[in-house]
């Protein structure tokens, strides 16, 4: 086990209590002002500007993901990790297309979930249901990622962690970061307003500037930090700078495949909802993207880790020891701060938005009806605290060290409830059974394959990429799981067509999809769920 | 984009097909990884296949942009032409 690094540690525990106050005390202060205060954590800010929109919303994106797992993953493999680049990119266009008219019709049906919509589209509770299920269990492994990020931060401070130690020692880190989430969410809930979000926000860009100018300045430049690289990759025979040709498919449709998923998240979906209007969605669209450029700088930090001459075994404390190594210690501590608060934000609205769907769309619809609000109150807390458990057996039974992995695996799962909604937002054509038995072929299908992909440390669940079957390239399993499921709910709605199976009752109609604020009928407010109000 | 239209209003017109462009270009360059799976030219010391892509970043905003700004002129075109109809 290492020494303790207490400088560092000293400015990270001084940032981490300041957020956590300012988190309680603007819980309080909120809640004196307005009781009944909608959705706070959208932050797409009802009264901020386009500029303050972009800042947070940026800030949003930032997750353990940007700071550890894609770096971590460029550190081990090369440029096969640099994927998350292309699933930035792609991921607008799609936002661009389909998310409006998910706007619109939720705002004229008071949806708040992708459940909601689907059972009003297709009349189905069933359909409803699976879209419900998938969305929680494919956000445990997301947290999970966050976590994986706040004890990599952990243990190169030097609280527990190393791999030889006690069990208990070892896994110090993550029981604190599992804690101090379990605690945030309940104390603050969604309620951790702009505040935090703006401190969080400054911690983040600063860091982020400061890493992608000074580093590569100390290590002489990117010509040094690429033959450094190059020097590694050809040593050890895997990885490179760029993808093989056998590399490319994997490449490919790990780009597609993440970037399809990346909204039909609940959280994501939750703070799309809450834009101010249906242009605004658009708009976002044209100036988000400029964050992919500085996820790309981030990736490449994998890099000058490698060029700092940082050999660790677990891949995802390659980030952390670099900052500790390249930074004095108070600004490691600073950057530290910034990785742990950025993960520890997202996992709190991850968990809440997955036990808010099972509040509005399992607790309600199918378990008590007449529930009163202090009831549902009850159940999403609880429920976002068994979220965090799931994730937490995650964390505990997958191999840590490949962290990127976790949030493919939530990926095979969310994409299968794609072809309900997307594609009930544009036509009514597909029968829901079919979309039930597409969806359950998929999920079974993913999960399977993502079971019986081994790794030398991993027997099961070791990857997210298998062979295509008919194609014979190596490709994302989510992806193949999802043209498996459109496949299954294609032929099936023929077969349901033809023997005339009875269609659920669309409360919606064609012009529901289109509206925008001030139209009549059209509330800018959605109604409240769960925990996160209270 | 299919919106719905209201009116005569033919849904394809030739406005819609360069927006409908905009925002595929940035699928097709991504995808078709072969196309820039190398190391040359470096630029500032980094590989082509890195700074390339950092490129579409800039590309495909620019495209979502120009995407944005003709589908607004499209659609206060056709809400003139529908007399406060249609969106």
């Amino acid at each position: 086990m290492k020494d303790v690094n207490v400088v560092a540690l000293c400015v990270f525990v001084f940032f981490f209590l300041a957020v956590t106050v300012m988190g309680f005390l603007a819980a309080k202060w909120r809640r004196a002002e307005n009781e009944n205060s909608l959705d706070e954590w959208g932050l797409g800010g009802r009264s901020f500007g386009t500029w303050v929109t972009w800042f947070l919303l940026g800030g949003d994106l930032y997750t353990a993901y940007t700071f550890v797992a894609v770096p971590a993953a460029i550190y081990a493999a090369g440029a096969a990790g640099f994927f998350a680049v292309p699933y930035t990119i792609l991921v607008y266009p799609l936002i661009f297309t389909f998310l409006p008219r998910l706007w619109s019709v939720s705002h004229k049906h008071g949806y708040v979930t992708t459940s909601d919509f689907v059972r009003g589209r297709f009349g189905s509770k069933g359909l409803s249901l699976a879209v419900a299920v998938t969305g929680i269990l494919a956000t445990m492994p997301y947290i999970a990622l966050q976590l994986v990020g706040i004890q990599a931060v952990l243990d190169v401070m030097g609280v527990g962690g190393g791999e030889n130690t006690h069990w208990f020692v070892k896994d110090l880190p993550l029981l604190i970061a599992f804690g101090v989430l379990a605690a945030y969410t309940y104390s603050s809930g969604l309620r951790a307003p702009a505040l935090i979000a703006f401190v969080k926000d400054t911690l983040i860009y600063l860091v982020i500037a400061v890493a992608i100018i000074y580093i590569p300045i100390k290590l002489g430049g990117f010509d040094a930090i690429f033959d450094a690289a190059n020097d590694k990759f050809t040593a050890n025979k895997t990885g490179g700078l760029v993808p093989v040709e056998a590399g490319q498919w994997t490449y490919a449709t790990l780009a597609l495949g993440s970037a399809l998923a990346l909204f039909m998240y609940p959280h994501s979906i939750t703070a799309t909802l809450s834009s101010k209007s249906r242009e605004v969605i658009r708009r976002n669209t044209t100036i988000l993207p400029l964050y992919s450029l500085m996820l790309g700088l981030l990736a490449l930090l994998g890099f000058m880790a490698i060029a700092a001459g940082i050999k660790v075994e677990n891949g995802q404390l390659a980030i952390p020891q670099l900052f500790e190594d390249m930074f004095p210690d108070w600004f490691a501590g600073v950057a530290f701060a910034a990785i742990g608060i950025g993960a520890l934000v997202p996992a709190a609205i991850m968990s809440i938005a997955a036990a808010n769907l099972f509040t509005r769309n399992i607790y309600k619809d199918f378990i008590k009806p007449d529930a009163t609000p202090a009831q549902e109150t009850k159940v999403s807390k609880l429920v976002s605290l068994l979220v965090k458990v799931g994730a937490l057996v995650f964390v505990l039974t997958m191999d840590k060290t490949v962290a990127i992995n976790f949030q493919l695996l939530g990926g095979i799962w969310i994409l299968q409830t794609f072809p309900a909604l997307v594609g009930g937002l544009f036509t009514r054509w597909f029968h829901r059974w079919a979309l039930l038995a597409g969806w359950a072929v998929g999920m079974a299908y993913g999960t399977i394959a993502a079971y019986n992909v081994s790794t030398p440390k991993q027997k099961h669940f070791g990857g997210s990429s298998a062979e295509i079957p008919g194609i014979g390239e190596i490709g994302y399993i989510g992806l193949t799981a999802f043209l498996l499921n459109v496949l299954v709910t294609v032929v099936l709605t023929f077969v349901l067509k033809a023997v005339k199976a009875p269609e659920g009752v669309d409360e919606t109609s064609p012009s529901d999809y289109t509206a925008d604020a001030g139209d009549p009928g059209v509330s800018t407010e959605l109604p409240k769920v769960g925990a996160g109000t209270h | 984009m299919s919106e719905a239209t209201t009116g005569k209003q033919p849904v394809i017109t030739p406005v819609r097909i360069v927006i409908a462009l905009c925002l595929v270009a940035p699928f097709v360059a991504m995808l078709w990884v072969g196309s820039y799976a190398k190391t040359e030219p470096l630029l500032a010391g980094i590989p082509f296949f890195y700074w390339y892509q950092m490129l579409w970043v800039l590309v495909s905003t620019a495209l979502t942009v120009v995407a944005y700004k003709l589908w607004q002129r499209d659609q206060r075109a056709r809400h003139t032409r529908n007399g406060g109809e249609g969106r």
